[in-house]
């Protein structure tokens, strides 16, 4: 009765509750750090709440389809964002970089369908082959691979293309490439990283240079690393207590309330606060890498699986930016930072983890 | 086709294998999982390490992020008449301040202030002079006297303007503008000049500094304390909130001598002509009245004067930034016979009674030029009261001729001749009181015979001060007691309500040999008002007192006696100075002046009424 009212590649929402749980209370907790974050500014947690509502109805709306029918659309979602970032060669906006396209109403940056359709295409190309790849395989993967992670780059966007490039990665290890293989792949970017270091603009060669010594600049790009090294490192063990972070307050952290975040958490609510964070995100990650190893085929296995292992990265690549241990790439602390089209992707990408979950049992 | 089979075609694709495939995707998760366990814990060692290990040292940094040490000014000491009224005030005002480390582009920054408010054109270049007094994250002024709509329209831009802000401050003002510049002086902006003389630390809230007068004298008493304020800052360095205050130290408050009222009076009397009008209290050495003329409004040098405004002044005739009474050199011509005549009497080389022959002409033996007295033919026999009274040069050539010019100059200078007052005032000159001595000194020249004789009358290498003519002239009217004299008359320190007098110090005490002879001096300067042939008898009546008082006219230009008689063609008043100096009452000295009125011609005409005037308004006084 019930599948009549709906399309016929619909069914109900199964959803994985301990993992919805964990994320809404990960979400609920960002919020109270943004108030604190934002300076006590309520309309700007409310902009977040409404960012939350929208990703949790794509959550909710992706659950109900199918993995197959995802299946069927992840070579033309990837077509879709090729396109948009071919545009943005054309027609972008923003600051010092065409990231952005701007429709009018909406104004958003076409990397962020990229973080998702790759893998999702990725996951489609190995679905129907025999795994682990050959040679030949994972020459196509990564020429699928490059094609968006270079039109990021050129925007330039580094940081993005990286981290789209290793989603990438990401899904092709979990495909099963051949140890060998890696290792003489990550020899080869070793060697290969000196050239990167010639292409890459000036201030992305500053932001490696203030990393590896941040005084050498303390005003200028090294102010960053120092203010919030000042703010993690002044919470202690308990932190300051919420609304009490003086660096936050004082606006000595940049950026307090999109990328660095973390650093107005630990000034706050200290090296505790800090542990109960990593503590949950493991549990959402862990939890998504049992919902791939329940999966039943290779499309929804690898699209799962790649999808807990690039959250991942985010996180780690965040926390180790706010902590002085990575260059400052501009990567929001996943489902924390204050910020438009992340929150959405992140929790989409969520959404196709519960449809893989609530679809384990009808997989062929 | 070959390109179909690489992206997917079926055909000749080896079959998938679920069960290995299953494995092998199960192991790759678990080894990514355990990579991931590593990384988590690698982060979490980093965090514990910051935060744990190194916590005191960031929460250290951390705390001087947001605390700021501020120093606070303390406000200055105002400053009153003797009869309280107030004559530097402090008022309410805004400036404008640029703390250059939290400013990206400067010169931009200023230029675009400049369409809120009024900057002058050389206010970068002073900017950036000012700015090495100040560390970098102190806030330098820019602009000071804010007014009203300045300040309103730079608050509705100022979240423009990180690092730039409008803050309140006492501004000086003196309310009788040019009337007391010369006395008070003025505070400007702190310059190089000015550091080496302060505690910098004290000094670093303070933008202004005593530059002149009594506000340079008193710089020290006047100033106070900083305070110091531990202020929280945000990171554009604007103080979110004080934490703790050590006030500032208000500095004193200072009463002067000055009564307003005869300061106007002088003022007033003196009237456009360049000049100089000092009162004393002869009784305690007190100034009453410190005139300069021409003067200027020192205001405009509080809130910055434009170069160009300052070079008007400094190029306007008559040199008004120049303190006349006691900067200025002026030959003291007759009003020295006074000091002259005791001197022959005291040093005992004439007598009350001793009688001298004017005959219009006075020779020196064996020299055929005369030197003549003002009259022509001569006064007759006179002596020292009628000498006085006439200003008969014929009897003080002889007394200065039989005094010897250095006998002359030990009696004179007892009287402060030749030396600094030592007036609490910067700048003061010394005159001069020649002696052989000094002329060797200057011009290593022997000393002629007719240079005693004109010394004498006060002519030739004399050269005095006002203030040195009323500190004399007190000396004699009050029998023998020189003061020191002193502009400040009482002070309060904060936090004390009791106002403590401070006394004029006293400096040389003149032995008196005979009161007989001080008699007939004070008499003959008594009989110069109120004698029948007295040179300055225009000046009755007075208003219900008698008046001592000598008049003096001084020549300009130096030139011979005789070439003086023969050049006619120099009109009168471009040669002369008109001098006057006065006691009264005569029976109880209460106020000595001593006037000068440049190329005022007669002394008796010109300057004798400026004396009168001022006299009258400290004598119309009510007691104290």
């Amino acid at each position: 009765m019930m599948r009549r009212l709906l399309p016929a590649w619909t069914s109900w929402p199964r959803l994985d509750w301990p993992l919805l749980a964990a994320l809404l209370l990960l979400l609920g907790a960002g919020l109270v750090v943004l108030y604190s974050a934002s300076g006590e500014d309520l309309d700007e947690v409310l902009r977040q709440a409404v960012r939350i509502g929208a990703g949790l109805v794509a959550l909710l709306t992706l659950s109900l389809v199918p993995p197959h029918i995802l299946r069927t659309w992840s070579p033309w979602l990837y077509a879709v964002g090729l396109v948009l970032l071919a545009a943005t060669w054309v027609v972008g906006v923003g600051k010092g970089a065409d990231r952005w396209l701007d429709f009018g109403v909406v104004r958003f940056q076409p990397s962020e369908i990229m973080k998702l359709a790759l893998p999702m295409t990725l996951a489609w190309f190995f679905h129907p082959r025999s795994l682990p790849p050959n040679l030949q395989m994972t020459f196509m993967a990564f020429i699928l691979l490059s094609a968006p992670a270079l039109l990021i780059a050129r925007q330039p966007d580094l940081g993005t293309a990286l981290l789209v490039g290793i989603s990438g990665c990401i899904v092709i290890f979990l495909a099963g490439l051949k140890w060998r293989w890696i290792l003489s792949l990550l020899g080869l970017a070793a060697l290969s990283a000196p050239g990167l270091w010639m292409v890459m603009h000036e201030y992305q060669k500053n932001r490696v240079r203030t990393l590896l010594d941040p005084s050498s600049d303390p005003l200028g790009t090294g102010w960053n690393i120092i203010q919030s090294k000042i703010a993690v490192g002044s919470g202690g063990w308990t932190g300051k207590g919420w609304l009490h972070g003086t660096q936050s307050r004082l606006e000595y952290i940049p950026e307090r309330h999109t990328d660095f975040i973390l650093a107005v958490l630990s000034e706050e609510f200290g090296l505790l606060g800090v542990s109960l964070l990593f503590l949950v995100y493991l549990f959402i990650i862990g939890r998504s890498l049992y919902i791939a190893s329940l999966a039943k085929d290779t499309y929804s296995r690898l699209l799962a699986g790649s999808l807990a292992f690039t959250f991942s990265v985010y996180v780690l690549v965040n926390a180790g930016m706010v902590s002085g241990l990575l260059p400052v790439v501009g990567v929001p602390l996943p489902l924390i930072s204050y910020g438009g089209t992340s929150i959405v992707t992140l929790l989409a990408g969520f959404g196709m983890l519960m449809s893989v979950y609530g679809h384990r049992r009808f997989m062929r | 086709m070959k390109f179909k089979r690489l992206l997917g075609g079926r055909l000749g694709r080896p079959l998938k294998d679920p069960y290995l495939e299953t494995r092998l995707f199960r192991s790759r998760i678990v080894t990514g999982f355990v990579l991931l366990l590593l990384v988590v814990a690698g982060l979490t060692l980093r965090y514990f390490w910051l935060q744990v290990v190194q916590h005191e040292e960031f929460k250290t940094q951390s705390i001087n992020n947001q605390v700021k040490m501020v120093p606070v000014a303390p406000n200055r000491g105002l400053i009153y008449d003797r009869r309280g009224r107030p004559v530097a005030e402090n008022l309410p005002a805004y400036r404008l301040e640029i703390v250059p480390e939290k400013v990206e582009d400067l010169e931009q920054t200023i230029l675009a202030l400049g369409a809120l408010v009024e900057l002058p054109e050389d206010v970068l270049e002073r900017f950036n002079k000012d700015r090495n007094r100040y560390r970098s994250f102190d806030a330098v002024p820019l602009k000071f006297n804010l007014d009203e709509n300045e300040v309103a329209r730079f608050a509705v831009d100022r979240h423009r303007y990180p690092g730039v802000d409008v803050v309140p401050y006492l501004s000086r003002y003196y309310p009788y503008k040019e009337l007391l510049t010369h006395v008070l002086g003025y505070v400007g902006r702190i310059d190089e000049n000015d550091l080496a003389d302060i505690d910098t630390d004290d000094y670093r809230s303070n933008t202004h500094i005593g530059k002149s007068g009594i506000e340079k004298q008193y710089e020290h008493r006047l100033h106070g304390s900083s305070g110091l304020e531990t202020a929280e800052t945000n990171v554009q360095g604007r103080v979110i909130q004080v934490l703790e205050r050590r006030d500032p130290q208000h500095g004193d408050d200072l009463v002067l001598s000055l009564d307003i009222a005869v300061q106007q009076a002088a003022w007033d009397a003196l009237g456009d002509r360049p000049g100089s009008v000092v009162a004393i209290n002869p009784n305690d050495g007190s100034v009453l009245a410190m005139v300069s003329k021409p003067a200027f409004d020192p205001n405009p040098f509080v809130y910055g004067i434009s170069s160009a405004a300052y070079k008007a002044i400094l190029d306007s005739p008559g040199r008004a930034l120049f303190n006349r009474a006691i900067q200025g050199s002026f030959e003291p011509g007759s009003t020295l016979k006074p000091f002259v005549g005791l001197a022959g009497l005291e040093v005992g080389i004439s007598t009350v009674g001793r009688r001298v022959f004017s005959s219009g002409k006075f020779f020196l033996p064996g020299v055929s030029r005369p030197y003549r007295d003002w009259r022509e033919g001569g006064h007759g026999w006179v002596n020292i009261e009628s000498a006085l009274e006439m200003s008969v040069n014929s009897y003080f050539y002889q007394m200065a001729l039989d005094l010897g010019i250095d006998r002359l100059h030990d009696y004179l200078s007892q009287f402060g001749f030749g030396q600094l007052t030592g007036v609490d005032l910067p700048g003061e000159a010394t005159g001069i009181l020649p002696s052989r001595a000094w002329k060797r000194g200057r011009f290593n020249q022997p000393w002629y015979p007719g240079e005693t004789v004109i010394a004498g009358i006060g002519q030739g290498f004399n050269v005095v001060t006002p203030l040195q003519l009323a500190v004399a002239l007190s000396t004699l009217a009050n029998g023998g007691q020189r003061f020191e004299p002193r502009l400040l008359y009482a002070a309060k320190e904060p936090g004390n309500e009791r106002v403590q007098r401070i006394q004029a110090p006293l400096a040389e005490q003149v032995v008196i040999k005979n009161t007989a002879n001080w008699d007939a001096v004070r008499s003959g300067m008594h009989r110069v008002i109120h004698g029948s042939a007295g040179t300055a008898r225009a000046l009755l009546p007075l208003a219900g007192y008698e008046m001592a008082g000598k008049s003096g006219t001084a020549q300009v230009v130096k030139m011979s006696q005789d070439q003086a008689k023969q050049s006619s063609n120099v009109a009168d008043h471009l040669r002369h100075h008109a001098l006057f100096i006065a006691y009264a009452p005569f029976d109880q000295p209460a106020i000595v002046v001593a006037v000068v009125v440049e190329n005022g011609g007669g002394g008796s005409r010109e300057a004798a009424p400026v004396a009168r005037s001022t006299i009258d308004a400290w004598l119309a006084q009510e007691p104290e």
